[in-house]
């Protein structure tokens, strides 16, 4: 078997046994679950009822919003798992065995889709009630929901270095909630980037959580000609930067989540 | 024929704890060889660098003829290893925790499964084949465990204080498993801390203290250096204690330790069940009150009392220090 050929076997055998994990322990999944519908109906009717949008209602504007926080929030049982991993032998057992040294973090990763799926299938649902539409064609509403997975595949492997770094479940959950909360508010999920001051309103265009959520914006079609999106380039490319924004992640965060690992088990 | 394990001055160091000072290793193939130690002496640490989960910061080591550092990929494919915290996971049962290994060491599905159903009835754990592992008892965990290292039928096994925490029922049990094991030709290094352990499963066993091996031989040789057995006498008063030293001085084979807040005092002897006769009778003979007596086998503490001159309790425990 070469290099290759192990670690997508590897990889499959650590995700099938992520996804046991998952449907054994449904207090993670339950998270998952409750976490989207209490965003959704908490930012609906409580913002939704003070604030006016031109040319379409907010619920419109704040969904996809929702979409890409509970991503972000979701991510952290990626990392929360792995540091409990880290805390008991299982680990060891599978640095001694000769298998792929990327094929844990594949496997938790990849069978954390299951966990976004799930997530996404459930914000959508809600999203359905409290009056958010999807006005475009088929294939481009696909698109939006696979562009979605993309970057919560990819928000996966950041969070999966944070927790590899800091090693401890505690401060991990600490630590990764103070730098996504940031990430989440300071983008165009919930407020119009346009009228944040300098240095603030660039950070925000550029954030990798506002890029997405244009981008969803586009291909769910819940945009209004009345509110253009912000003269700033990944604004204006929302998808294509997108796109770019989640594989940057990816090609920067997967290589060193696995060299961190190599490092976080040998001590 | 090479030996299966080899180590020359393997040296690591955590900050300013030493965990090991140029540890000498050589297990010929086919036996079992036990480290025996306090906690902190080094064992874990040897152990971890064999089975490639830590890089030593000087020295060499191979096992099964690859290097441990720089063929550590390789090695792999060879080894099997149980540490002191059972590596299973909960959510999964004990047939898929083993076939899980089986799949990482590349067995193939088909016989993966069918090592695993091989191994849960060798380790009398069919009954709780397809329970998740969450409810498993302390000692079928390291039974479970055990067997995982197993899976690949590796030449050259690795047990971490495979009995630590367990009560002595389940630590008999396992005892009985792991001898089974190795009567079928596995080498096996075995860390521990208590001397019995090393004393009913090893050939050959190096004791360990401050991250360097202090003595090696086999159980009846360290003992024999010791001095054999012990006679222990417990009285009911200070003066009685006294009595007693005067009684059995002529039986002494070493030197006699008197704990005097215990009111207990213990006596080297030459010949096992005739010298706790004869001290009995002198006793007597004195017309000494004596609360309890009897004779036992040296302990882990006297091995090191003698050995290095202070008691395996008082040891720095590096490697706890560390974690």
């Amino acid at each position: 078997m070469n290099a290759l050929q192990m670690t997508f076997a590897d990889g499959a055998t650590i995700t099938k046994r992520n996804i046991l994990k998952i449907r054994r322990a449904p207090d993670l999944l339950g998270g998952v679950i409750t976490l989207p519908i209490v965003f959704v109906l908490l930012f609906a009717y409580v913002f939704g009822s003070m604030i006016e949008l031109p040319g379409m209602s907010y619920a419109e504007y704040l969904i996809p919003g929702v979409f890409v926080q509970s991503i972000v929030m979701g991510a952290q049982i990626t990392g929360y798992t792995l540091t409990q991993d880290l805390q008991k032998g299982i680990f060891d057992r599978f640095r001694t065995l000769p298998m792929a040294p990327s094929a844990v973090l594949v496997g938790q990763t990849v069978g954390d889709i299951v966990m976004n799926v799930t997530s996404i299938v459930t914000m959508a649902l809600m999203g359905l009630i409290v009056g958010w539409r999807i006005h475009t064609a088929p294939h481009e509403a696909v698109l939006g929901f696979l562009l979605l997975l993309l970057f919560a595949y990819a928000f996966s492997w950041v969070n999966a270095t944070v927790a590899l770094a800091l090693r401890k479940p505690e401060v991990f959950n600490n630590i990764v909630t103070i730098l996504s909360m940031p990430l989440v508010f300071l983008s165009n999920a919930y407020v119009d980037t346009t009228r944040l001051p300098e240095p603030l309103q660039t950070v925000a265009e550029w954030n990798p959580v506002s890029v997405v959520i244009q981008a969803a914006r586009e291909l769910f079609g819940n945009t209004s000609a009345a509110m253009p999106a912000p003269d700033a380039w990944p604004l204006q490319h929302a998808v294509p930067a997108a796109l770019l924004w989640s594989l940057l992640l990816l090609a920067v965060f997967a290589p060193l989540a696995v060299r961190l690992y190599g490092r976080a088990v040998s001590r | 024929m090479p030996p299966a394990i080899t180590a020359e001055g393997l040296v690591k160091r955590y900050g300013d704890v030493v965990a090991l000072d140029g540890m000498d290793l050589s297990v010929p193939e086919g036996t079992v060889f036990g480290l025996l130690g306090p906690n902190g002496a080094g064992k874990t640490t040897t152990a971890r660098i064999l089975t490639t989960l830590l890089k030593p910061d000087a020295g060499r080591a191979t096992v099964a003829g690859f290097d441990v550092v720089a063929e550590a990929p390789r090695l792999r494919a060879h080894i099997g290893a149980c540490g002191q915290y059972a590596a299973v996971d909960d959510h999964l049962t004990g047939a898929e925790n083993l076939e899980m290994v089986g799949r990482l060491y590349h067995l193939g599905t088909r016989s993966s499964r069918r090592r695993a159903r091989e191994l849960l009835e060798r380790f009398d754990l069919t009954g709780a084949a397809d329970r998740p592992v969450r409810g498993y008892s302390g000692g079928m965990r390291r039974r479970l465990d055990l067997a995982g290292a197993l899976v690949a039928d590796p030449p050259v096994l690795f047990l971490d204080e495979p009995t630590t925490g367990l009560d002595p029922r389940a630590r008999a049990s396992l005892w009985d498993v792991i001898a089974g094991l190795v009567a079928g030709g596995t080498t096996v290094l075995l860390t521990t801390q208590y001397l019995e352990e090393a004393d009913r499963l090893a050939d050959t066993i190096a004791v360990v203290d401050h991250g360097r091996v202090i003595a090696l031989g086999t159980a009846d040789e360290l003992k024999d250096d010791l001095g054999g057995d012990r006679v222990e006498v417990a009285v009911t008063d200070a003066a009685g204690l006294e009595a007693v030293r005067r009684a059995l001085a002529p039986l002494a084979a070493g030197e006699m330790r008197v704990d005097a807040a215990a009111l207990r005092l213990t006596v080297p002897v030459g010949d096992g069940a005739a010298s706790l006769t004869a001290a009995l009778g002198r006793l007597a003979a004195e017309g000494v009150t004596v609360r309890d007596a009897g004779l036992r086998r040296p302990t882990l503490d006297e091995v090191f009392l003698t050995l290095t001159g202070h008691r395996s309790g008082e040891l720095v425990t590096a490697e706890e220090e560390a974690r």
